[in-house]
């Protein structure tokens, strides 16, 4: 009775404290041009309801996640239902090869509108695991990722434009760019401390937008350029709809090109290079591991998928401006990685879909998109850093006895 | 030399109002080595308090300078108190994980105070009403610096004095700089950690705030998206001067204060965001701890 009285208390005072802290944002409106005050009370009464419940969730969680922890210390496997399916390789092969059958018949099922979202959610697929190679792999946070799709995009709309340059040809330049800056960016910077290359990747991506927008005669400024050739194919013509077919097949390529590239490289030296950086920098550095060479392949490598997504992109949207390429657009990607799990493949994907295809499908929280994504990266890091599927990880162990050395699959839980 | 002399105040402006701002990411950074991103925020929370204020005020009859004081009391009271739950919410549960996760935390309360304020209030421009008189004793002089710039200068100057006071002078000053060299030890000796980090939090909001003020009366215009710029910059600033080094952010903020104004009165106004960026990347190749700050050895 005490403890359920001391809670309500609290959750009082917590709701009364956010009554008062939203209190001129929320329900005081002025227009200052017309000079009128709205008062929009009825708001206090949802701030007040909303914040004593969510008081009450967030103790829960709260205690449930430090219990949680104390669990894991001892050592006892923590690991989800969900988690023990995923391990179980045979059947997640089975899974993958499904969700692969389901990907190609899809345009044969829906209509071009339905494929065309399609292909948004697959770009920004291809761009979550880019950027988790960065991110999620190597632990460098970058935000200025947007930068790289717009180089892309943009040398693709200028190669087309002023050289006549097709799709095929563009494509791995495209990447190449992407890469080049990467590397350009990323020497200086990144032997530095992980805090300062989030802030001068920032930066970065601001300084492209600038200067797309500034310097007229190369990317003809605010207005974008527009007619970009759609991709072609032996020079076929084709309709609207046959093409974004096409395009659509082109990006389930490119997903799975980038899945087996990054599951691949995961696993390999470099893959355990990057995951031991991120963990524990000095002692990466003791054991002979080229800091600075390790860090700049993985931020190269992110750079270059982003730049032939950005050639797709423009390919598929025919025409882009500056205004494609904001931080929200970078904030986007980068919720797809934290709220899918950080260095997760699988989990890339799923993020990429729900953050992509749950906006467009429910209207009416469109507009509560950027504040529910900045919400749940809080929530995300305090109450499962790991992501929705935690990124399966190789560990040899050896079995009693036995002379032969079992490969066993654990998450990655810190 | 007049024009010089224009740009120069202007830059002066500038650069102390990115000090006031960056003071709160050195100070944040240097007890708890975390980039408050969300800084920038509540620089803009604190403009849009003192707007709404100030706009409630004007239509309700009221009007001078007496409001422009309340406003920005008003405004530095709910900046403390947003940055205080900032800190409880976001980064408190979060202390001993990986800076990564409270990196990412800081990053997601960024663009959830930006879109929070973009809901609650307009995704555009609102004016802000002049409420700084003119002086009639600067009147010969208004070309080269008006009174808006100076009462800037004024208020800065008083709130770095008060700062500086607070940190060396006082108990609470002490247990901060105690907190900054060694935060464990600090915990050892008694002193309240967390309500040290709190304070901080506190001090460095209601600097944001009056920055945020001063600029939204200065410049005429707020919007929900204020702080993201201003935040980047008063970060270089921070580095730039050295992060954890008071005076070092003041002179960043001075620095780029004038190289921004220089550069935008000399060469190109398109380009004087640039600026800032290209100075952050060289500094951050040829002396990464800052001009004056102090250069770490990693022991293991």
């Amino acid at each position: 009775m005490k403890i359920i009285l001391r809670d309500f208390k609290k959750s009082l005072l917590i709701s009364l404290w956010f009554m008062f802290l939203t209190f001129p944002l929320v329900v005081v409106r002025v227009n200052t041009i017309e000079n009128v005050v709205v008062w929009r009370w009825s708001n206090l009464i949802w701030v007040a309801a909303g914040s004593f419940f969510l008081s009450y969730l967030w103790r829960y969680m709260l205690a449930r996640r430090n219990r949680r922890r104390k669990i894991a210390e001892e050592g006892v496997e923590t690991r989800g239902r969900l988690q023990m399916l995923l391990e179980n390789e045979q059947l997640r092969n089975r899974v993958l090869a499904i969700l692969l059958a389901l990907a190609l018949v899809f345009p044969l099922v829906f209509d071009t509108y339905q494929t065309n979202i399609m292909v948004t959610a697959l770009i920004f697929v291809v761009l979550g695991l880019g950027l988790n190679i960065g991110v999620g792999l190597a632990g460098l946070l970058d935000l200025g990722y947007v930068a790289f799709f717009g180089l892309g995009a943009y040398c693709y709309a200028i190669l087309n434009h002023n050289f006549d340059l097709g799709f095929w040809f563009v494509l791995p330049i495209g990447g190449m760019i992407g890469c080049l800056f990467g590397v350009i960016l990323g020497f200086p910077i990144l032997r530095l401390r992980g805090d300062y290359l989030a802030i001068v990747t920032l930066g970065f991506g601001m300084l492209f937008r600038v200067i797309m927008e500034n310097w007229e005669t190369l990317s003809s400024g605010p207005s974008g350029i527009a007619n970009i050739d759609r991709p072609g194919l032996f020079g076929l013509e084709m309709t609207l709809a046959q093409s974004t077919t096409y395009i659509y097949y082109i990006m389930v390529a490119l997903v799975v090109l980038t899945i087996i590239v990054t599951n691949r490289l995961k696993n390999s030296r470099i893959g355990r290079a990057w995951i031991a950086l991120r963990e524990d920098e000095v002692a990466c550095v003791a054991m002979g591991i080229d800091m600075g060479r390790t860090k700049l392949s993985a931020y190269a490598l992110g750079a270059f998928w982003a730049g032939m997504v950005g050639v797709i992109f423009a390919a598929k949207t025919t025409f882009i401006n500056p205004a494609s390429f904001t931080f929200m657009e970078s904030a986007i990607i980068l919720s797809i990685v934290v709220l899918g799990g950080m260095g997760s493949i699988l989990g890339v994907i799923l993020g990429a879909f729900i953050l992509i295809l749950l906006p467009e499908y429910l209207r009416a929280f469109a507009e509560y998109r950027m504040l529910i994504f900045g919400a749940a990266m809080v929530l995300m890091m305090i109450f499962r850093p790991q992501g929705l599927i935690s990124g399966l990880r190789q560990v040899y162990t050896y079995k009693g006895h036995k002379t032969h050395v079992g490969v066993k699959e654990q998450p990655i839980n810190e | 030399m007049d024009y010089f002399l224009e740009l120069f105040f202007s830059g002066l402006t500038r650069g102390s109002i990115y000090a006031l701002i960056a003071l709160g990411y050195t100070m944040v950074y240097g007890i708890i080595q975390l980039i408050n991103f969300a800084h920038g925020e509540i620089y803009m929370i604190g403009a849009f308090v003192a707007l709404i204020v100030s706009g409630v005020c004007t239509i309700y009859g009221l009007s001078g300078f007496a409001i422009l004081i309340l406003a920005a009391a008003i405004a530095a009271v709910y900046a403390a108190a947003y940055g205080f739950t900032l800190e409880r919410v976001a980064y408190r549960p979060l202390r001993g994980s990986p800076r990564l996760s409270a990196l990412i935390s800081a990053i997601g309360m960024s663009i959830f105070l930006q879109n929070y304020v973009l809901l609650a209030q307009t995704p555009d421009f609102l004016p802000f009403p002049r409420l700084i008189p003119d002086l009639a004793f600067i009147e010969p002089v208004a070309h080269i610096i008006g009174t808006p710039e100076l009462v800037i200068l004024i208020t800065t100057l008083i709130t770095m004095v008060v700062l500086t006071f607070l940190i060396k002078k006082t108990r609470v000053g002490k247990a901060m700089r105690a907190t900054q060299q060694d935060l464990s030890m600090a915990r050892l000796v008694g002193i309240n950690v967390d309500n040290v980090i709190s304070l901080t939090f506190i001090i460095g909001s209601v600097m944001a705030a009056i920055g945020g003020v001063l600029v939204a009366s200065y410049i005429g215009q707020v919007s929900f998206y204020i702080g993201f710029l201003a935040g980047i910059k008063a970060f270089t600033a921070a580095v730039l001067g050295g992060i954890g080094s008071i005076p070092g952010a003041v002179l960043g903020g001075l620095i780029i204060g004038w190289s921004e104004s220089f550069a935008a009165g000399y060469i190109s106004s398109d380009y004087e965001d640039v600026i800032t960026f290209v100075l952050l990347v060289v500094i951050l190749i040829f002396r990464p701890a800052g001009i004056l700050g102090k250069v770490h050895k990693q022991k293991v």
